[in-house]
């Protein structure tokens, strides 16, 4: 038996309820979609292109070059990452401080056993082909990215010391304190872990060096090359092709983006 | 053979809530112990950027590989078919639940972003046995949570022989990847080793069976339940067995690293130049840990006492802990080998100048924290023994069900 509807009537006021809705709820947004697709096009230099493989960005350390008791490089590296605004907590030993202070770079003195030569050099992350900092990261955020250089997502690092207790280098640091007064251009927080990444914001703005390399250069010295080691006419695959050089390490196998001549 | 019949754990309420109330508190301290970390951050510690892994990660191993040596007793029933073994097979898997669970607090509590335990729990890089080990664990977990359930329930009953074989093989593949943390670490002359794997193996189950008999002779002596004189020997021996083959492990530990020039400095520093690491490796490891339990083992007259068995118990326990307390902090005081053939003058950075090692000095926030783990552990075994039935009435030996029969088969006659 066919069923009797009541006639159906169009509801003006739930309309118009929609249609309201919908407006405050376009407004909102609006402005929000707006900031993301400005945020999201590209700017100046590279910023906004994905990384490639084309690249690999290395150093390579003449040692002959590199003097005792200058810390140029050092302090450059302090400044271009925020590190000389760490502050010891008060109530910390200046013995226990430092040990627990971030250092990314820091020059080393070494001696021959047998012949007492004496080098110096600067020491910093690796950015190894294989990293075992990477391998061993159990949440992803020690990564490589494709041109070579290896960083930390401070977003995913949770902060377990894996990756300090496999890089054969010791060159991450673990912010063993609140952090405040930091960069914006190099966020740092607590309880993660950090190194060098080869001046990483500066390869995403398409400039050129690093901050360790434009200190060692502005002095003279020329100690440190930086540049793409799969550009053949790449200053330094131009060197890397003319002296002897090794890698720290080199019985890893982890063909490290580091090379030091004269050592 | 008498049916086993199981019981809670009735001692008197104002007995069991003192009890619980002493770990309620060491619990609370090591939850403030948390807090602080997490609050000002790892500073208020004694671990740098050369020793990253402290104290609580000394308990947090300990506890983990106790817990799968825990369970173990009941593998021992389930498994390979010794009949006096099946009635501890309950409190085995309650105690492997409850260290485990201990250690993973401690573990956790301890990482630098705590609050991003989520973020460990949806990020996977698989080339890491550390991410291998958070699916391990949980895994460990629910297999044993099944195996109690195989064990307690009529119904779980026909699985119990394939539950129980497949926890013991996760066990096994659990100790594997803990002992593989430290073993994959190429870079450290005290790591690189996948020796290390089976030496956790061969630790877990002597630290494990130690933990299982106090807790076994506690409880039952609270109760006044009885515990056989046989099956107590038999434990015991077992341990003794244990312990032995972990000094063995270390022996040829030791000797494997002695072998090399490139160790010949770690095996000098940790045996007679290693100052408190040295006194923990001979006094703690070997001595406390190993020799002095085994003399009382085998002794004639002190290994039929009950009061230095669990003496012995005690003792493989705190060896246990200053056995990892060399292995996990001493590895890592000592200075890498980054530049073989010379010696380091000057650095910036701690990097073994002159040979020196690096310096650690735990807080007492630390030890907090990983007692803390302790107590997790045990106030999850009281409450469980409390409220559910894993405590069999008697273990007199006339209670016990036989060994399984072994059955020659048509080749063994020929």
């Amino acid at each position: 038996m066919k069923q009797q509807h009541p006639e159906e009537t169009i509801d003006q006021g739930r309309r118009a309820w929609f249609g309201l809705a919908a407006g405050v709820t376009a407004a909102v947004a609006a402005p929000g979609v707006v900031l993301h697709l400005a945020d999201a096009a590209p700017a100046v230099g590279t910023e906004g292109v994905p990384v490639t493989a084309a690249a690999r960005w290395g150093l390579l350390i003449d040692t002959n070059k590199c003097l005792e008791g200058c810390r140029d490089c050092v302090d450059a590296c302090a400044r271009e990452n925020g590190l000389d605004r760490q502050t010891k907590p008060a109530a910390q030993s200046s013995a226990a401080w430092a040990d627990q202070r971030a250092v990314w770079l820091r020059k080393a003195k070494l001696a021959d056993n047998l012949t007492g030569r004496v080098t110096n050099l600067p020491l910093m992350c690796q950015h190894c082909e294989h990293p075992p900092c990477v391998d061993v990261c159990p949440t992803g955020a020690s990564f490589k990215r494709a041109d070579g250089i290896v960083v930390v997502d401070r977003h995913v690092c949770i902060g377990c010391r894996y990756c300090m207790m496999a890089c054969p280098y010791q060159a991450r640091s673990f912010i063993h304190e609140a952090v405040h007064d930091q960069l914006t251009g190099v966020p740092r927080g607590k309880g993660c872990v950090e190194s060098c990444n080869l001046c990483v914001s500066r390869r995403d703005h398409g400039l050129a060096s690093t901050a360790c390399v434009d200190a060692c250069t502005a002095a003279g010295h020329g100690a440190i090359v930086f540049g793409d080691m799969k550009d053949p006419a790449s200053p330094i695959s131009l060197a890397l092709k003319a002296m002897s050089s090794r890698q720290l390490r080199e019985d890893l196998a982890l063909n490290t983006g580091v090379r030091y001549a004269g050592l | 053979m008498k049916r086993i019949v199981y019981r809670e754990w009735r001692i008197p309420p104002g007995r069991y809530w003192g009890i619980l109330g002493i770990l309620a508190v060491v619990i609370g301290l090591g939850g403030l112990s948390a807090l602080y970390l997490e609050h000002q951050g790892h500073w208020v510690t004694g671990m740098n950027n050369f020793v990253v892994w402290g104290v609580p990660h000394v308990f947090a191993v300990f506890l983990i590989i106790a817990a799968s040596g825990a369970v173990n007793v009941a593998s021992i029933a389930t498994v390979f078919g010794k009949g006096a073994y099946q009635p501890l097979g309950r409190l085995s898997g309650l105690l492997a639940v409850a260290l485990l669970i201990g250690g993973l607090l401690v573990l956790v509590l301890d990482l630098g972003r705590p609050d991003r335990l989520l973020v460990a729990l949806t990020h996977y890089n698989l080339r890491s046995i550390f991410a291998w080990n958070i699916y391990l664990y949980t895994g460990f977990i629910a297999l044993v949570i099944a195996y109690l359930w195989s064990m307690a329930d009529r119904m779980g009953a026909p699985f119990k022989k394939l539950i129980g074989l497949f926890a013991f093989g996760w066990r096994i593949a659990l100790t594997t990847a803990t002992g593989s943390i430290f073993g994959f670490l190429v870079a450290r002359q005290a790591f690189d080793t996948a020796f290390l794997a089976p030496m956790f193996i061969i630790m877990s189950l002597a630290y494990g069976l130690a933990i299982f008999v106090l807790v076994l002779l506690f409880s039952f002596h609270e109760e006044c339940r009885p515990v056989g004189d046989k099956l107590l020997m038999r434990l015991k021996r077992l341990l003794g067995l244990f312990v032995a083959a972990m000094l063995y492990f270390t022996l040829v530990y030791f000797l494997t690293k002695a072998y090399g020039a490139k160790t010949h400095g770690l095996v000098d520093w940790v045996l007679f130049d290693g100052g408190r690491y040295s006194a923990l490796f001979w006094i703690g490891w070997v001595l406390i840990g190993a020799l002095v339990p085994l003399g009382i083992i085998h002794h004639p007259v002190l290994g039929q006492d009950r009061n230095w068995i669990v003496a012995a118990c005690i003792l493989v326990v705190l060896g246990g802990l200053a056995t990892l307390y060399v292995l996990v902090i001493g590895s890592q005081a000592y200075p890498l080998q980054m530049f073989p053939g010379h010696i380091i003058l000057e650095s910036g950075f701690f990097d073994g100048v002159k040979s020196e090692t690096a310096t650690y000095r735990p807080t007492i926030p630390e030890f907090l924290l990983g007692l803390g783990g302790v107590a997790v552990a045990l106030i999850i075994t009281a409450v469980g023994v409390r409220v559910l039935q894993f405590l069999p009435e008697s273990l007199a030996d006339a209670a016990l069900p036989a060994d399984a029969v072994y059955l020659p088969t048509a080749s063994d006659r020929e």
